[in-house]
């Protein structure tokens, strides 16, 4: 279960960005940001591996995350994409997105 | 998991983008026919298409190890998906320029073989370049994509990726 999922434009700015509440909702954000710079790391790094690692999913960044759920989310990005009423480059506004976002994260009372 | 390739039949979209062309031309503001707008609006749409489709195309695929790689997807899988034939010839002078080649380009083999309508041909083209610009966008390559007709049909799609002449420099 997560307890935040981000998605970052390609420009490194956020957009979706949702926590579970609580007090270091801040440090969320801040993992995310500097959680880039793992992924950024990992990029370079298999640019150089011989074509060993060719998926789109990067792997554990740190170990406590769910490969199914990465597949989830990123269909449903694909799915917000193909929106004829979605700008690409603007924050994700989509209901249906927000929905399977909630079916992954922690529920709190 | 293969590409899904369960796209809408070609007859609809091909008659689709007439019409959308044919529409465009009819309502631009002052009746010109020669307006470079329109050829404007028809790329733009293709480039929101190409950025959705090659979400949607992508998915399940690896990662791409380079352009070079990207490109070939593009003549591959990519034009297999939209014309239901792949590009006939690659060429690349390995500096970010890369020359498509298409001897049967399916949205102008409806047209006449001839040289009557030569002059109308990059309406035709427009969309599908905005198509190749938008699809390479969303894999991270920023492009300038134009193409030319000198023998209906064959069309012959330029990309040009400019930073790919420079070497590593980094524009924040």
């Amino acid at each position: 279960m997560a307890v935040c999922i981000a998605v970052i434009a390609k420009e490194n700015y956020p957009l979706y960005i949702r926590s579970v509440p609580t007090q270091n909702e801040l440090k969320f954000h801040y993992t995310v940001h500097t959680s880039l710079d793992v992924v950024e790391e990992k990029i370079s790094a298999v640019g150089k591996s011989l074509g060993d690692q060719r998926e789109l999913y990067l792997g554990l960044l740190y170990p406590t995350e769910d490969y199914k759920m990465f597949r989830k989310l990123h269909n449903s990005f694909t799915d917000v994409m193909c929106n004829p009423f979605h700008n690409p480059g603007d924050t994700i506004q989509s209901k249906a997105f927000d929905g399977i976002v909630s079916g992954m994260m922690v529920q709190t009372g | 998991m293969s590409v899904p390739v369960r796209m809408a039949d070609e007859a609809p979209f091909q008659f689709l983008h007439n019409e959308v062309i044919h529409y465009i031309y009819k309502s631009a503001e002052n009746g010109e026919t020669e307006n470079g707008k329109n050829i404007t609006k028809l790329e733009n749409m293709g480039f929101r298409v190409g950025q959705g489709l090659i979400e949607r195309l992508t998915k399940d695929t690896a990662r791409f190890k380079d352009e070079l790689d990207i490109m070939k997807f593009i003549c591959k899988d990519f034009w297999t998906c939209v014309f239901k034939k792949q590009i006939d010839n690659l060429r690349t002078n390995h500096q970010g320029i890369y020359v498509l080649q298409d001897n049967k380009f399916r949205l102008l083999s409806q047209l006449s073989a001839g040289k009557q309508y030569l002059e109308h041909a990059p309406k035709y083209l427009a969309f599908t370049c905005g198509l190749v610009r938008g699809a390479l966008s969303n894999l991270g390559v920023k492009s300038i994509v134009t193409a030319e007709v000198s023998v209906m049909p064959a069309c012959k799609t330029h990309i040009t990726c400019p930073s790919s002449d420079q070497r590593h420099s980094h524009k924040d």
